[in-house]
């Protein structure tokens, strides 16, 4: 509901709100507009403009284990959403169409990994990918990446599935009895009734995944090996005792990335999506 | 929360068992399972360089809670309270000013709240550390003014300034909790705006035509009405923030070491994995136990719309 005439309620005119609103912004926008606007400067201390150059940029792209690292990384979160938007589909389904004994299980289950903290589940995954089920070494790429793929899918699949759960409660059901009415079986009105309306909840939860998945730091941190590494993990391994203007381009490169993946996550998953990926 | 359709599983066993198989076993094999050997690890001890011998013993909690630990522990939590208060009292007029605004400012105003949230958690704090060191660019911008008002003075034959000292804004607590606050203010501003949007405007306008002021308003009648989305608020930003790794990591110095980051050490350097497996679970608990807190703070209302 918008108000046509400023009144009393109107906060944003308010010059202290006002005020503390720009603070705000500057607040979350200088660190990373620095940050982007530096990886164009061309001057290794990096703290005075000594004019634009693309050569950061370029050592970034010649830089081979930066290049592996984020073709694994790109690799991790293909394969990994992909699976995620699977089993992520499949619960939307389950758990909106059924009733069943242990639901409330399920879903607390389902809960865990919004709930557990990320450090908690790397160990648990490091602990369980080296003692229990060891990830046989040395095999081809991009086999290597398994436990990391694993890992991933692990903690965006019920992300994926609460987006397309969002989706599927708009879903008129007389479509679906229309269908059945016709003549079509129960799997053939789930592809050709259901599937469809899904399809937004599916490519949005899908781009939230594939997101998930290129953002991780910590639990790759904890499942990624010497020769595994994904593009955040090298990152880290760059920053951890210095700021090189290096580091400022690569990372320019995957905010463009991330932020435009999100963009489109967003406006394809429009209204009754949002809801569903804003922590409550 | 979504409209379901509540169908009995036996109506068609078959579609029910091939939905319910594939989630339900990856849920258990790469999550649960995980959990319950780290849990069973943290009841046991290390046996030479690599075996683990799980013999149900309290050690490990027992050296869990011994000063030093206790004491990060109780950090965390200090750090992970002072940015979830400072979030709220951030995030609370933002909240405001964004609720009452025009529908098409509003989505714009949740946009450029969201925006940074989206790009990576490494690299925002990495952006941190370039602003904050001393070669940063805070204490570039300061050298300069500091410069510019040593040539005034000199200019008007003042006192000349002694040199410009860098401050120190990077590895110490200041730094993680601006870190920290930096990274979650975000998910504090969306609760609070979700449950902020609900409210009825009409007992606003009400408080404030029978007189009572905009401060009182808001203490009176919103904040109230609010509280569901201030605890979820609150939960969103303490608990990533109790269990926050990279900011202290990178941020932090020698003291201001939370509680992720002994775990680390536990499962890397230190290679002592029972007692890492136990800190982890506490860690678990507590997170568990303010989860459970919120629910019995906020029971119904999330629930009414």
């Amino acid at each position: 509901m918008s108000r046509s005439r400023p009144g009393p309620l109107d906060y944003l005119a308010r010059w202290p709100l006002r005020a503390w609103m720009v603070a705000t912004t500057v607040f979350l926008y200088s660190p990373l507009l620095t940050l982007m606007v530096f990886s164009f400067n061309n001057s290794r201390r990096n703290i005075v403009w000594r004019g634009f150059t693309l050569d950061y940029y370029a050592q970034v792209l010649g830089d081979d284990s930066l290049i592996q690292a984020f073709i694994n990384s790109l690799t991790i979160a293909l394969i990994s959403t992909l699976f995620s938007v699977l089993l992520g589909a499949a619960t939307a389904l389950l758990l909106w169409r059924f009733r069943f004994p242990f639901k409330a299980g399920l879903e607390g289950g389902l809960a865990l990994p919004i709930v557990v903290p990320e450090i908690c589940m790397g160990v648990a995954l490091l602990v369980f990918f080296t003692k229990v089920l060891p990830w046989p070494t040395n095999m081809v790429w991009p086999f290597n990446l398994g436990v990391i793929i694993i890992a991933h899918i692990s903690f965006s699949f019920s992300f994926v599935a609460s987006v397309v759960r969002a989706r599927l409660a708009s879903f008129n059901r007389e479509q679906e009895e229309a269908a059945r009415d016709l003549g079509a079986s129960e799997w053939r009105t789930l592809i050709d009734v259901i599937l469809p309306h899904m399809r937004p909840g599916l490519v949005a939860g899908g781009l939230l995944a594939f997101t998930l998945s290129l953002d991780d730091f910590v639990i790759t941190f904890f499942t990624s090996g010497p020769d595994t590494t994904t593009f955040p993990v090298k990152v880290y391994s760059m920053i951890r005792f210095s700021v090189t203007p290096e580091v400022n381009a690569a990372s320019t490169l995957l905010i463009v990335i991330t932020v435009a993946l999100t963009a489109i996550a967003l406006r394809l998953q429009g209204s009754d999506g949002a809801a569903a990926t804003a922590p409550h | 929360m979504a409209e379901t359709v509540n169908e009995s599983w036996k109506k068609s066993p078959g579609m029910f068992a091939s939905l319910l198989a594939p989630p339900t076993l990856f849920l258990f094999a790469f999550l649960l399972a995980p959990l319950f050997v780290v849990w069973t690890y943290s009841f046991g001890h290390n046996e030479g360089l690599t075996e683990i011998t799980v013999d149900g013993t309290f050690a490990n909690y027992a050296h869990a809670l011994n000063p030093l630990y206790l004491s990060i522990l109780i950090k965390s939590f200090a750090f992970a309270a002072f940015t979830t208060f400072i979030c709220l009292a951030a995030g609370f007029p933002i909240a405001l000013a964004i609720t009452f605004a025009k529908a098409k400012t509003k989505s714009w105003l949740l946009l450029l709240i969201m925006l940074p949230f989206w790009t990576n958690l490494l690299i925002r704090t990495y952006a941190l550390m370039a602003l904050l060191r001393t070669q940063g660019y805070v204490n570039g911008f300061l050298h300069i003014v500091w410069n510019g008002i040593a040539g005034v003075l000199h200019l008007v034959h003042g006192p000349a300034l002694p040199a410009f000292q860098p401050l120190d804004l990077l590895y110490n607590n200041f730094a993680v909790v601006l870190g920290l606050v930096y990274v979650q203010l975000p998910f504090m501003v969306l609760p609070l705006y979700s449950a902020l949007d609900r409210l009825d405007r009409s007992l606003l306008e009400a408080s404030l035509d029978l007189g009572a002021g905009h401060l009182r308003t808001m203490v009176q009648v919103v904040l109230p009405l609010a509280m569901p989305g201030v605890a979820s608020g609150i939960l969103v930003t303490l608990i990533p923030s109790v269990g926050a790794f990279l900011t202290p990591d990178l941020l932090g110095g020698v003291d201001s070491q939370m509680i992720a980051n002994v775990i680390e050490r536990q499962f890397k350097a230190a290679n002592d994995w029972p007692f890492g497996a136990a800190i982890s679970f506490l860690l678990m608990y507590v997170t568990f136990v303010a989860i459970a807190l919120q629910s019995v703070f906020a029971p119904k209302k999330e629930a009414r719309s």
